[in-house]
């Protein structure tokens, strides 16, 4: 019954997307209306052959981790797509010949900028926070996944929305609001996806035999929740044609300014922070083999995090049309914010407690620690730059590229290269990874490049700041802004090269995690059965 | 007075006040007596169920296995 339904809908979206095609008033929607033409003819195939298969009931004594094993191939896959994409507007930014001629309009500089950002962090950072938050809930809550094929719909959903925007950035269909740039109709779809995902996660917990919610999922929980809060507000517009990509906001000057940075600051909190912390309190304690520092302190941390983020948005609007109490309130919350992120970063820390040894022995506890301490670097610098006087120098400069990069490259790509560890040998039943040497190359190679990264931002971004201010006696300015450009020069190549260690280390991770699967010996039956009677 | 005025002077006072209190009961509540035994059972949720869910209701042992 429900595969009637289903092709029913697929039906009349092919047929929508046909009458789309031939309507179609711009390039980008266009192509996306052909996409979803050939996703939804595809699927109506696809339903129709198997209509009257009677379906095998879902096994509830088993976990259901195929889609947590699809969520982690497109995590590494985007995450080397994201990375390549960085490394090459990065090299555009210190090589403007880059910029071909003959890609003019699809390939330059502006196009990939949000190309990368969007791959990064939603591609897979929201890929890594899918697979993960389905892998911990089920293990958490001692329970199957919610909702049957719900869950392979949210994983499929999300990735037609990758592509949707990404196709969408280079034909040049966008919002043009930083981190939200996907047009209406790809909105509405993220809507929908988003509110299964709460759906299957939800759903899971509350069917879960614990008495009590493990930490991880309070904090997955206020992720999925807050998300979609953000997204619906931010992306509130009307638009234009049901035949085109284009749609108009319908918040106007400063309100829409506000909105969207609540929206951008809370998509760094609750995406790039609540829902990574979730990773950390699970596979952190799993690595190290002992419980989380404190319980207390976890609670402490999720609550105080949430009440505090929210407010913080609008540091990102000092000095501008935004009333004065605003932006104060943005910069005290954020510098109060500080202590819940230290919080968090000694309670994962100190979870190593006993257990620092395995820090010489276990390159990918190593990658979890280096990763909190990012978190607690980046959480210290940007609190201190949302003070008006620090944003003052450090606001539109690379600083503010340096910070952002030091979180995401560090925090949020080191405790994912972390789980991805951690993941791929217990989801494909193997004994051990393929290679610790390896590890430690992926390890020294990120974090060189990192730290190659964050350094030259800070030099050319303060020594940027510093220029546009500098007046002579007579108060003109000193500089002109192609002068700060030919100035950063040498520090683009070294931010370059960093970019490039980064990636080098992605890939030699997808090469070790393939032959994991590949060639590691499997877990033995009876070690498996060993396994699953939990030590106490 | 004007909306925006009111739900301004709302925020700052006693909206303010409502979840600062709600912060410091959770706090309060986090320290309660008797918490540490919860605590220290969930805290170690993630070393059982590894493989498997537990088993259905009715054969519902408490948590450790």
């Amino acid at each position: 019954m429900l595969n009637y339904l289903k092709l029913i809908v697929l039906g009349l979206i092919a047929i929508f997307s046909m009458i789309a095609i031939n309507y179609a008033r711009d390039v980008a929607y266009l192509i996306h209306a052909i996409i979803v033409l050939a996703v939804s003819a595809g699927m109506f195939l696809w339903v129709l052959r198997h209509t009257d298969e009677p379906a095998a009931p879902a096994p509830q004594n088993e976990y259901m981790d195929d889609v947590v094993r699809f969520g982690v191939i497109a995590t590494a896959f985007w995450g080397v797509v994201g990375f390549l994409v960085g490394t090459f507007i990065a090299t555009q930014l210190a090589f403007p010949a880059l910029n071909f001629d003959w890609a003019q309009g699809y390939m330059n500089f502006g196009r990939l900028r949000p190309l990368h950002t969007s791959a990064v962090i939603f591609a897979f950072g929201g890929n890594a926070l899918i697979a993960t938050s389905f892998y911990v809930v089920q293990r958490t809550s001692a329970a199957r996944l919610w909702g049957g094929n719900l869950a392979w719909f949210v994983f499929w959903g999300y990735q037609l929305v990758i592509v949707l925007a990404a196709t969408g950035y280079v034909l040049g269909s966008t919002h043009a609001k930083e981190y939200a740039e996907p047009e209406w109709y790809v909105d509405w779809l993220l809507t929908i996806v988003w509110l299964a995902y709460l759906a299957v996660f939800v759903g899971t917990i509350v069917r879960r035999k614990e008495p009590h919610i493990y930490v991880a999922n309070w904090f997955y929980l206020s992720f999925i929740l807050t998300v979609a809060m953000l997204h619906v507000f931010n992306n509130l517009a009307i638009p234009v044609s049901i035949w085109g990509s284009k749609s108009v906001q319908v918040f106007s000057g400063v309100q829409d300014a506000m909105t969207q940075w609540w929206y951008g600051h809370n998509a760094v909190g609750f995406f790039l922070t609540a829902g990574f912390l979730g990773m950390m309190y699970y596979f952190v304690p799993k690595q190290a083999e002992r419980p989380v520092f404190s319980y207390k302190l976890s609670i402490i941390h999720f609550w105080a995090l949430i009440f505090i983020y929210i407010w913080a948005g609008p540091h990102h609007l000092h000095y501008t049309a935004l009333p004065d109490w605003a932006s104060t309130l943005g910069m005290v919350f954020s510098v109060v914010l500080w202590m819940p992120s230290w919080g968090g970063m000694i309670n994962g820390l100190m979870t190593l407690s006993g257990a620092w040894d395995k820090l010489r022995t276990d390159p990918v506890i190593r990658m979890m620690v280096i990763s909190v301490g990012f978190y607690g670097m980046s959480t210290f610098e940007g609190p201190m730059m949302s003070i008006r006087a620090v944003n003052s120098l450090s606001h539109y400069t690379d600083w503010t590229i340096g910070h952002v990069h030091s979180g995401a490259l560090g925090w949020n790509g080191m405790i994912t290269f972390g789980a991805l560890y951690f993941l791929v040998p217990k989801l494909w039943n193997r004994e051990r990874l393929y290679s610790l040497s390896m590890v430690s190359w992926h390890f020294w190679l990120a974090t060189i490049g990192i730290v190659l990264y964050a350094a030259s931002m800070w030099v050319t971004g303060i020594m940027e700041g510093l220029m546009w201010r500098e007046v002579d006696a007579n108060g003109f300015l000193v500089n002109s802004f192609a002068d700060t450009v030919g100035a950063k020069f040498p520090m683009y190549v070294v931010r370059a090269t960093g970019g490039l260690l980064y990636v080098a280390g992605a890939l030699i991770m997808c090469y070790n995690l393939w032959m994991t699967v590949k060639r590691s010996p499997a877990v033995e039956a009876s070690a498996a059965t060993a396994h699953a009677t939990p030590a106490e | 007075m004007e909306t925006y005025s009111f739900l301004r002077q709302l925020a700052d006072s006693w909206a303010l006040l409502a979840m600062f209190a709600f912060f410091v009961g959770i706090v309060i509540w986090a320290f309660r007596p008797g918490s540490g035994k919860v605590h220290s059972d969930t805290a170690n949720i993630p070393f059982r169920h590894e493989n498997r869910p537990a088993p259905a209701s009715g054969d519902d042992t408490p948590a450790a296995n």
